[in-house]
């Protein structure tokens, strides 16, 4: 497994009226190997952005992040290995509708890793069996329901064998019946010893999984703690005042 | 799929603005605002492609197609006309025969325009999307200059244009400018059919660590093909009949030979007669078979 480390990672947006944005400021963090940490904080304050530079979707003005000592934000670096290397999972599933959900795990290991066709299909029907969806293996995405959507999206990810693994609310656009779907097979993936950064809003998950629980806000990192000390005793007043409106 | 594949969306009528043309494929060329509650009636100069879902057109369908053909028999076999010779002969029957032997080069002339088009619109269109700014200005320039001038026009000067400088058949030239003209638009059709493929789907192959080359090609690629032919179809079908346009001068097609028949026999009324017809049938054929073809991609997701 994995150790994502981030050092003074700032990251701005140009907005349309010219004047910019400064989405990440001077985050900082640690993700040990085969720790979860999971980073909470009101909409716009950040977090997408900070997760998303860690696999290169977005790129760093400034700063590290160092995933097993190889720099993301270098220029240098191969990006198409780190994401090989890191899972992630979005908010909106974003299978591809247009093969079975068999063929959406097969994609990434078959065309990156060249993978044999045989190989990565035993490899997607028992990471589907893990997920709990062997029965789906042949539907196309559009027919299953988005808690499956997502519990494939994970697989998926899976498929490549990644050493971290990141998720952007991952059970936010989800019914309620469904979430636990989803953070069971997420919370099993911790117990695994995954490593995994993530967005997320579910408490009872920070609670039963995460080593560290970080608040942002207006692009920064205002507070870092266990679940336990977050939750109950926060010490910043705009952690306190973000989890009264949200708990 | 998110965006609407054909008929439900056009089910309206008429204008003569070219530039809509990507529209009547129901893809949007530009992303649509919603302006308040005003009605967006989507107007299009292509022809109604029918579709089960759309009972309304099918039955207009069907009375236009079987009219037709029912005309056209009935002018064929029961019209005669006895000449000073006292020999009776069948008028329509006979234009018929002789105008219909240019169907085949009506249809060649369609499908060579059109796989050329499809060539052009396919570079016009990656050219759009691409975030060169110079190539994205060269294609936009094109489209533009096509979209500005009656079609007519393009593709005499075209055809002349072409002709004049590379000495060369005339169906060539008339192949060549009616790609060029088409290009326009279906590159305009598969630009949309391409930036209509969701972003996310696009992020999470980049996540998983494909290569820009194939993204587009497991990607993107597949899902636009199946978002764009229906609107192919719908170009094909445009192109057909615009084809006589250029056949006017070029290509001995349906209308070509009618126009050969009457300075022949003077009757124009009648020859004009069975050319409409036998291009209304062709484009209502196919017209229904793009609404098939339609159906089919719906069906299979
Ligand atoms: N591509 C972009 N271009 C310009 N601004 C952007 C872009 N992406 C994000 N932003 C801005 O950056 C800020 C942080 O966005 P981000 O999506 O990271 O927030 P978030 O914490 O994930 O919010 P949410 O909880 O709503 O998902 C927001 O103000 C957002 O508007
Ligand atoms: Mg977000």
């Amino acid at each position: 497994m994995a150790k994502i480390e981030i050092e003074h990672l700032y990251k701005d947006y140009i907005k349309n009226d010219g004047s910019i944005l400064h989405a990440v400021k001077d985050a900082s963090l640690t993700v040990k190997d085969g720790d979860v940490v999971v980073i909470i904080g009101p909409s716009g304050s950040g977090k997408s952005t900070l997760l998303r530079t860690v696999n290169g979707l977005e790129k760093a003005q400034a700063g590290h992040i160092y995933i097993d000592d190889v720099d993301v934000v270098n220029p240098k670096t191969d990006i198409r290995k780190i994401r090989e290397e890191v899972g992630m999972v979005f908010q909106s599933f974003n299978l591809f509708p247009h093969i079975s959900v068999l063929n959406n795990i097969t994609l990434a290991p078959t065309k990156v890793l060249k993978m044999k066709k045989g190989e990565a299909e035993e490899l997607a029907m028992s990471l589907l069996k893990r997920v709990g969806l062997e029965d789906k293996a042949k539907e196309r995405p559009s027919n299953l329901s988005g808690g499956q959507q997502q519990r494939v999206a994970i697989a998926r990810a899976l498929a490549m064998k990644p050493k971290a693994m990141l998720f952007d609310e991952p059970t936010s656009a989800l019914d309620p019946e469904m979430i636990k779907e989803v953070l069971d097979v997420m919370i099993e993936l911790a117990e695994e010893g995954m490593t995994m950064l993530l967005v997320t809003h579910e408490m009872g998950f920070a609670r039963a999984a995460a080593k560290k629980v970080i608040f942002m806000d207006a692009g920064e990192i205002i507070e870092t703690g266990t679940p336990q000390d977050m939750f109950t005793h926060p010490q910043s007043p705009r952690t306190q005042d973000f989890l009264n409106h949200i708990l | 799929m998110d965006i609407p594949l054909n008929s439900s969306a056009k089910s309206n009528m008429d204008t003569k603005e070219n530039f809509e043309k990507a529209k009547k494929a129901g893809i949007s060329p530009l992303p649509q605002k919603n302006e308040g509650n005003k009605t967006n009636i989507n107007m299009t100069d292509g022809v109604l492609i029918p579709t089960k879902k759309n009972k309304h057109l099918i039955s207009s369908w069907r009375i236009t197609f079987f009219g037709a053909i029912l005309l056209l028999v009935c002018l064929c076999a029961f019209v005669t006309r006895t000449n000073s010779q006292g020999v009776t002969t069948h008028p329509y029957w006979e234009i018929f025969k002789f105008t219909i032997k240019g169907a085949p080069v009506t249809f060649e002339c369609t499908i060579f325009a059109i796989v050329g088009a499809v060539l052009i619109g396919t570079l016009t269109g990656l050219g759009s999307v691409t975030k060169n700014r110079l190539i994205n200005g060269i294609c936009g320039v094109y489209v533009e200059l096509i979209r500005g001038i009656p079609l007519l026009v393009q593709l005499l000067f075209l055809y002349f244009a072409v002709g004049s400088i590379f000495h060369m058949e005339g169906i060539i030239a008339a192949i060549i400018a009616l790609s060029i003209c088409f290009g326009a638009y279906m590159g305009e059709i598969i630009r949309a059919g391409i930036q209509a493929i969701p972003k996310g789907q696009i992020e999470a192959a980049k996540a998983l660590g494909l290569s820009k080359s194939q993204v587009f090609f497991n990607i993107t690629l597949p899902q636009t093909v199946k978002i764009v032919l229906p609107a192919i179809g719908n170009e094909f079908i445009s192109m057909l009949k615009d084809s006589s346009l250029v056949s006017v001068l070029a290509l001995s097609d349906i209308l070509k030979r009618g126009r050969e028949y009457i300075s022949r026999t003077f009757l124009s009324l009648q020859t004009y007669l069975v050319v409409a017809l036998i291009y209304l049938i062709f484009t209502l054929v196919l017209s229904r078979l793009v609404g098939l073809m339609e159906e089919r991609l719906h069906r299979h997701g």
